[in-house]
């Protein structure tokens, strides 16, 4: 579907004349000393995309929040159709017709309620759903809202808790359940990132359908292709202001200078190594319920990416080698010894290291600060008899904050505090210092900005071509081909492809990938 | 951004004061109070007394300080306490042993209660309170069986008629009445105890990894930390301390009464609750549960040479948790948390 503004007697792109459903004038937030809007100044037109980029630590999610009432002491002005409205609340800004699908999941649906529960939340958030509730009741109107989306949920799907659902499907729900509210301004905060590439073309189709409704749309997210392939309009934040505005046709690479600013992100030439020696050797492994066994060599001094959609069982397969979950089936050899790690602590001892896909959920300690973090797994080694010797502890902190270049105030900062690319470099550098055997790293450039994702991919290379085995697993091909030396695709736990980067193009991987197992 | 709010307002500034160091403010206002108007308050022998009287809830505190280190909370701490008064009590009067053999059966039976519970919870995946919770039960119905539910003391008549053949030993009596120098050897019990546990949480890899399974257990177990030893090690501490506390109990009143320690559950829960707030600390702590112990110990001690009736007490003490909870609760503008906060 071609991007045609001048159908349905929709405005022409125009950043700030013709109809807007929403205007944001000068819009500020601090945080204590730190400004993080600096005055914001954007119009959203009728029955427009507009993506919104910026690095991390750009404002963007603060300014998500502004428009989603959940920072009523913002300055500025927020004026809906030309009215100034007061962004109060969230439950002030849905009232304006301006909806939020925001980016953690988990803070947003309720488990242990079910999917209808879940998808008329918003009706038992305001008092319209009696009390005492019956299932029964509910589900006509759960239906209901389920199918502004398309969503083919049975009555038993609806009924289930809404835990069972998985990471996409969840997603669906939080965006039906936006939708029925029929907003005039729909934002979105990295819709995608949890979702395959089908369901991605579902959303796709949707926003598309909503944009020719008239609903304007704003559309955070750090992937290029999905700016190219739906937005109207770009405007890039950095450092809490607008710094560039576009309309089609795109100039990419003038869109990422002004979200790098002048540290623009280095295109560093694959130089593609291949390494030898078998590191890991795992023969006759089972990945999922229903895949047969595979046999994979991960070699050291080379990058092998790991290409796979949610489902295919990457991370099983991660998680497994880390000892972190079981293997259903198969043997593993390390340095042609039997490996069969337990225990995490086992992967860990044998310097098998494992960067886990959630960060929130899986490597961050509310609170703990950078030098705590970084020294977490390899406790034994800052300590003597026990003893904890903060000098040393020290070092290993500050050594993780220089060698990575992460923004922070000192090592004892928490490391919850500072924007997502730098957490990644936290959680992905303490294992690098320690220097890894195996080092497996499960979607690590997700939530994280391109100079970020510049370093960790740089880092990665450096610790091969130094004869680690690095793994990356992905479901961004292109992030694969910028960092792998060569690439498997998994689907459905078997191995479609192996091949070295320079020899494979785009267009056999894709094509692998969508291959029925 | 994640940065949390923290707009620096005047009125702000002093409810973070108010969090950080009221707890201690009132504290010492509430001692100076007293001195003042008791002259017999400020005396040594009544601070020792004042002392001696929270060393018990301090100690069992700690033991539930380090539950909550690692994110759960022992509910059996008060019934292991009184456990530990049957054993050295059944230990010495029925079966006529000595006092250090009394302190050694103490401590094999908090053991025992420490492993269970890490069992219970590591191993059959109970949840922390829940699993407790049925010890608790379990443990202060069972220990009434042997005794056929009557207080253990001297000269008591036994099931087959005969007289109870041992008395509590003297040297086991020095537990709570004992002194070195001028201090009473509870105190000193007290005050080492919480330098070890302070010790142990706060510069041994033990206490870190403790709190790394309180922070973010999955976190944890992926960063390659035994998150079930460390878990389960803190149940058996905790046993461990309570058994200690009991042992100071049923030195102190001489006899195995049946109903001691189970009233200590909830002052030693309320004290290491309040000791995650002092100073700001936002995470269990020795000290914070020390200075919490303290200021029920202050008020006690204080409001009894006012003349206060003992069956006030029980109002007095849950007033005071009250009080200090606010401080944790409702000033604190951070979340509070089990964790640390670096």
């Amino acid at each position: 579907m071609a991007p045609d503004t001048g159908d349905q007697g929709a405005p022409a792109v125009n950043l700030t004349g013709g109809p807007l459903a929403c205007e944001l004038d000068g819009i500020t937030m601090s945080f204590g000393a730190n400004e993080v809007l600096k005055g914001v100044t954007l119009g959203l037109p009728v029955g427009h995309v507009t993506a919104l980029l910026g690095a991390n630590g750009a404002g963007k999610s603060t300014l998500i929040k502004v428009l989603s009432g959940v920072y009523p002491e913002h300055g500025g002005e927020v004026r809906v159709a030309g009215t100034p409205v007061e962004m109060e609340s969230p439950l002030a800004a849905a009232r304006h017709g301006i909806q939020t699908v925001h980016q953690r999941i988990d803070e947003n649906i309720v488990p242990g309620l079910t999917v209808a529960e879940n998808l008329v939340f918003e009706e038992i958030v305001r008092g319209e759903v009696p009390t005492v509730r019956s299932l029964r009741k509910l589900l006509p109107r759960a239906r209901e809202i389920a199918r502004t989306l398309d969503l083919d949920w049975s009555d038993s799907v609806l009924t289930r808790d809404v835990f069972e659902l998985g990471i996409a499907d969840s997603q669906m729900l939080l965006l039906a359940r936006a939708l029925v509210q029929r907003p005039k301004v729909l934002v979105l905060d990295e819709p995608t990132s949890t979702l395959s590439a089908g369901e991605v073309d579902r959303l796709f189709a949707l926003i598309r359908r909503l944009r020719d409704d008239g609903v304007a749309v704003l559309y955070v997210t750090h992937r290029l292709s999905e700016v190219a392939a739906l937005a109207d309009d770009i405007v890039v934040l950095r450092d809490g202001a607008i710094s560039a505005a576009q309309q089609r046709p795109f100039d990419m690479e003038q869109a990422i200078r002004s979200m790098l600013g002048e540290s623009l992100a280095t295109h560093h030439d694959l130089v593609e190594q291949r390494g030898s020696a078998t590191a890991v050797e795992l023969r006759g492994v089972q990945l999922l319920k229903r895949s047969d066994p595979l046999d994979l060599d991960l070699r050291y001094g080379e990058v092998t990416g790991i290409v796979g959609l949610i489902g295919s069982g990457k991370s099983e397969l991660a998680r497994g080698v880390f000892g972190a979950d079981p293997l259903r089936a198969g043997t593993m050899t390390l340095d042609g010894k039997p490996y069969a790690p337990r225990h995490t602590s086992q992967a860990v001892g044998a310097g098998v290291y494992l960067v886990p896909e959630d960060r929130a959920a899986e490597s961050m300690l509310p609170g703990w600060s950078l030098t705590w973090t970084s020294t977490l797994p390899f406790l034994r080694s800052v300590a003597s008899w026990g003893l904890l010797r903060r000098a040393r502890e020290r070092a290993t902190g500050t050594a993780v904050l220089e060698d990575f270049g992460v923004v922070a105030t000192g090592p004892g900062q928490a490391v919850d505090s500072l924007s997502g690319g730098n957490q990644q470099k936290v959680v992905v550098g303490r294992w690098m210092h320690a220097g890894p055997r195996v080092l497996l790293l499960d979607e690590p450039f997700r939530g994280v900005d391109i100079g970020a994702r510049g370093d960790i991919s740089h880092r990665a290379r450096a610790q091969a071509s130094e004869g680690a085995c690095v793994v990356v697993f992905s479901s961004d091909v292109e992030e694969i081909r910028e960092i792998a030396d060569r690439i498997l695709v998994l689907v459905e736990g078997h191995i479609k492809l192996d091949a070295y980067t320079s020899e494979v193009g785009n267009d056999a991987i894709v094509t692998s990938m969508s291959e029925v197992a | 951004m994640t940065g949390q709010l923290s707009e620096t307002t005047t009125l702000t500034r002093i409810q973070d004061w108010v969090v950080k160091y009221g707890f201690i403010a009132v504290t010492v206002g509430l001692f100076v109070y007293f001195a003042i108007t008791e002259p017999a308050f400020a005396t040594s022998s009544s601070l020792f007394s004042m002392l001696k009287f929270a060393s018990v809830t301090a100690i069992l505190g700690l033991g539930v300080t380090f539950t909550m280190v690692v994110g759960g909370l022992d509910l059996s701490i008060g019934a292991t306490a009184g456990l530990a008064v049957q054993l050295a009590a059944m230990t010495m009067v029925f079966y006529n042993l000595t006092g250090p053999t009394a302190v050694v059966a103490v401590l094999l039976g908090g053991l025992v209660v420490g492993l269970l519970n890490a069992l219970l919870i590591v191993v059959f995946r109970i949840p922390d309170l829940l699993a407790t919770l049925g010890m608790m039960f379990v443990i202060q119905g069972a220990k009434l069986i042997p005794v056929d539910g009557q207080s253990v003391s001297s000269g008591m008549v036994l099931r087959d008629g005969s007289v109870a053949p041992g008395s509590f030993t003297p040297d086991f009596l020095k537990i709570d009445r004992g002194f070195i120098g001028p201090v009473p050897l509870p105190v000193v019990i007290m005050l080492a105890l919480v330098a070890l546990s302070w010790f142990v949480l706060s510069r041994t890899t033990w206490g870190r990894l403790m709190y790394a399974v309180g922070a973010n257990p999955e976190a944890a177990r992926l960063a390659g930390v035994r998150v079930g030893f460390y878990h389960g090690l803190a149940y058996v501490i905790s046993a461990l301390l309570a058994s200690v506390g009991g042992l100071i109990l049923v030195s102190r009143i001489g006899q195995g009464d049946v109903n001691a320690g189970s009233s200590s559950l909830l002052e030693a829960v309320a004290v290491a609750l309040v000791g995650t707030s002092v100073l700001g600390m936002g995470k269990p702590n020795a000290w914070g549960t020390l200075l919490g112990a303290l200021l029920v110990g202050i008020v006690l001690t204080g409001l009894t040479m006012k003349g206060m009736q003992y069956y006030h007490q029980d109002t007095a003490k849950g007033l005071v948790v009250i009080v200090a909870l606010l401080f944790s609760f409702t000033l604190s503008r951070k979340k509070l948390r089990y964790t640390p906060a670096t």
